[in-house]
């Protein structure tokens, strides 16, 4: 055999500290950020979907749904379409996270994490924290560009929309926290694919698309404590957006940027350690 | 004496009412290659799962390389390796991309995760493939994969679940040869197997298990030593039986099994007994024979004994092929 043996690689540093789990944690999360720049790079047609995508919401709603409906104060209904998709594409983004770990869980890549001598919170940190920062600057860039194109535009100066974009990050991280729960419990990617349908409703009824005023009381109750309602209530407002909510409205509308935040609280609060202490326990 | 690096002691693992495991045992020597048989669902992919961190058990202990699997579960996974009945590779990155980043998940330096990955597909024959997306791979090649995978801290314990299930005989024979080459540089190997020919092939101890527990351990010729040499006599024609039975029933001090219309069978329970006196009896006895073989008993005819469901376990059966026994 003409194989020499180098030299054994440096001994794998073991997580003794809170700070290094830390520092290692984000390392990881690095790692796995590269791991998607790598996938894409080797499926561009994801891109070109990736692309296509809000370009056809933006059309189908903007123009098809848009010529006949009435914004209510008045205004561009793609004016106020647009943080209606914004929104939407941060909640859409549990289905791709979901997807995703489903997929590691049902190959083994999951298992192959978890006999490694890594910190137990890296994997979910990692994932999470990779889906969010590319998936997010990209699902957003793209976004805003379709809405420029077809006339929507921020009002009101840069810190209000810089704080807009800011929510929506960080909306979007708090659900690729119940996304990576939701993959780690369906553990394989058909039943994943069987839960995208029963999404479009969660995304559909809220003031996202139409205002919920002219809703059955049941329903515009459902929509208005929607999480995606909220969400697209605080975008129209740090975007000056036309659709100003009306003076009777529920509260998490009547005051969208707060009840955003509490939302994004919340789903951090339920799903962070129920999404680390089912991938610590996995194995049963 | 120096401890084995794979201990398992009264291991046990319940789901549900399912008993997985019930008390198993393990030892398994530095640098030697421990081949766990059982038919599907005695528990083999549980007891790997526990040594390997990635489950809890009940009751027990295991250590790997003196580190206990659930209290030192860091140290341990800092020396193992896993390869399992999956290949759990990305299938969207190419293998060279898979090897990196699961290198710098081990914290390997960027430029030492690089080099590794290059330096294991190199040694295992994937570079012509390393920059090809894993979908594209044969079944061979990804099981490769997901074993050089497992390979890169150079772990002193590898685990691997049914390496070669559902490969063809090429790839099974190559992923053979990767695993002496690692045992040969010192690895310690526990690998799983519903494949008698992989036992007898790599496994320097065999422990077969059923219902969870060790049923029986040792070299494969101990396990095969325990139901003895058979004595085979086929005659040239089926009205000599009679004669040929009483001879074979001397010799062996049990009756006989026909194996066929014309062809006897007994297991040698007491040594000593020599073709050439096999041969010299018959002809005594006037009994023509068209062949007559002294034979160690397959892998096969030890694992089905040992794992029988519906055998007495006193009466000695060895397979359900028999029919009847001669008197």
């Amino acid at each position: 055999m003409t194989t020499t043996r180098a030299a054994t690689p440096a001994a794998p540093i073991l997580i003794s500290s809170f700070a290094a789990r830390l520092r290692w944690s984000f390392t990881d999360g690095l790692t796995l950020v590269g791991r998607e720049l790598s996938r894409l790079r080797q499926e561009p047609g994801e891109i070109v979907v990736a692309l296509i995508f809000p370009a056809v919401m933006v059309v189908l709603f903007g123009y098809v749904f848009g010529s006949a409906i009435q914004v209510p104060g008045g205004g561009n209904y793609r004016e106020y379409l647009m943080p209606g998709l914004f929104a939407m594409v941060t909640f859409s983004s549990i289905m791709a996270t979901t997807l995703k770990v489903a997929t590691d869980a049902s190959r083994g890549v999951m298992d192959r994490f978890r006999s490694m001598p890594m910190a137990r919170s890296a994997v979910p940190f990692g994932q999470t924290g990779a889906d969010t920062l590319l998936g997010g600057v990209l699902g957003l860039g793209i976004m805003a560009v379709a809405g420029l194109l077809v006339g929507w535009q921020s009002h009101r100066g840069l810190v209000p929309t810089v704080q807009a974009f800011l929510l929506l990050m960080v909306m979007r991280y708090a659900v690729s926290w119940v996304g990576c729960y939701l993959g780690m419990v369906v553990k394989n990617e058909q039943t994943a694919d069987q839960l995208v349908p029963l999404f479009l409703p969660f995304t559909m009824v809220s003031n996202s698309f139409v205002p919920t005023a002219g809703m059955p009381a049941w329903l515009r109750t459902l929509a208005d404590w929607n999480p995606v309602s909220a969400l697209t209530a605080a975008c129209r407002e740090l975007f000056g957006n036309p659709g100003a909510p009306a003076g009777d409205a529920a509260w998490p509308i009547a005051h969208p940027v707060t009840a955003t935040l509490l939302w994004s609280v919340f789903l951090l609060v339920v799903f962070v350690p129920l999404t680390i202490r089912t991938y610590q326990r996995k194995g049963r | 004496m120096e401890e084995p690096v794979v201990v398992a002691e009264g291991l046990h693992k319940h789901f549900g009412r399912t008993h997985a495991l019930r008390g198993l045992d393990l030892r398994v020597p530095a640098g030697t290659v421990c081949g766990v048989l059982g038919p599907n669902g005695a528990g083999k992919t549980t007891a790997v799962r526990i040594l390997a961190t990635l489950s809890r058990p009940d009751a027990g202990h295991a250590r790997i390389a003196g580190y206990d699997v659930v209290r030192e579960a860091d140290q341990v996974r800092a020396r193992i390796g896993l390869a399992g009945q999956y290949a759990a590779v990305d299938e969207k990155l190419t293998g060279r991309g898979n090897l990196r980043m699961f290198g710098r998940l081990y914290h390997l330096p960027r430029r030492e995760a690089h080099r590794r990955a290059d330096e294991l597909l190199e040694r295992f024959g994937l570079m012509e493939a390393a920059d090809r997306q894993v979908s594209g791979y044969s079944g061979g090649m990804r099981r490769r994969l997901d074993l050089i995978t497992s390979l890169i801290l150079r772990p002193p314990v590898l685990f691997l679940d049914e390496p070669t299930t559902g490969l063809d005989p090429r790839s099974r024979g190559e992923i053979w040869d990767n695993i002496r080459e690692l045992v040969a540089d010192g690895t310690t190997v526990l690998l799983t197997t519903q494949y008698l020919d992989e036992a007898d092939r790599l496994a320097d101890d065999i422990a077969v298990i059923d219902h969870g527990r060790v049923v029986a351990s040792g070299t494969p010729d101990e396990l095969k030593a325990t139901i003895g040499d058979r004595l085979d006599v086929v005659l040239a024609d089926s009205s000599m039986v009679r004669e040929a039975s009483t001879v074979m029933h001397r010799l062996a001090g049990t009756d006989p099994t026909m194996t066929g219309a014309e062809a006897l069978s007994v297991p040698l329970t007491r040594g000593g007994v020599r073709l050439a006196d096999v041969v010299r009896e018959l002809d005594r006895a006037g009994v023509a024979a068209a062949d007559v073989s002294l034979r160690r008993p397959t892998l096969d005819e030890v694992f089905l004994r040992l794992t029988d469901r519906d055998a007495d376990p006193g009466s000695g059966r060895v397979s359900g092929l028999e029919k009847e026994v001669v008197r």
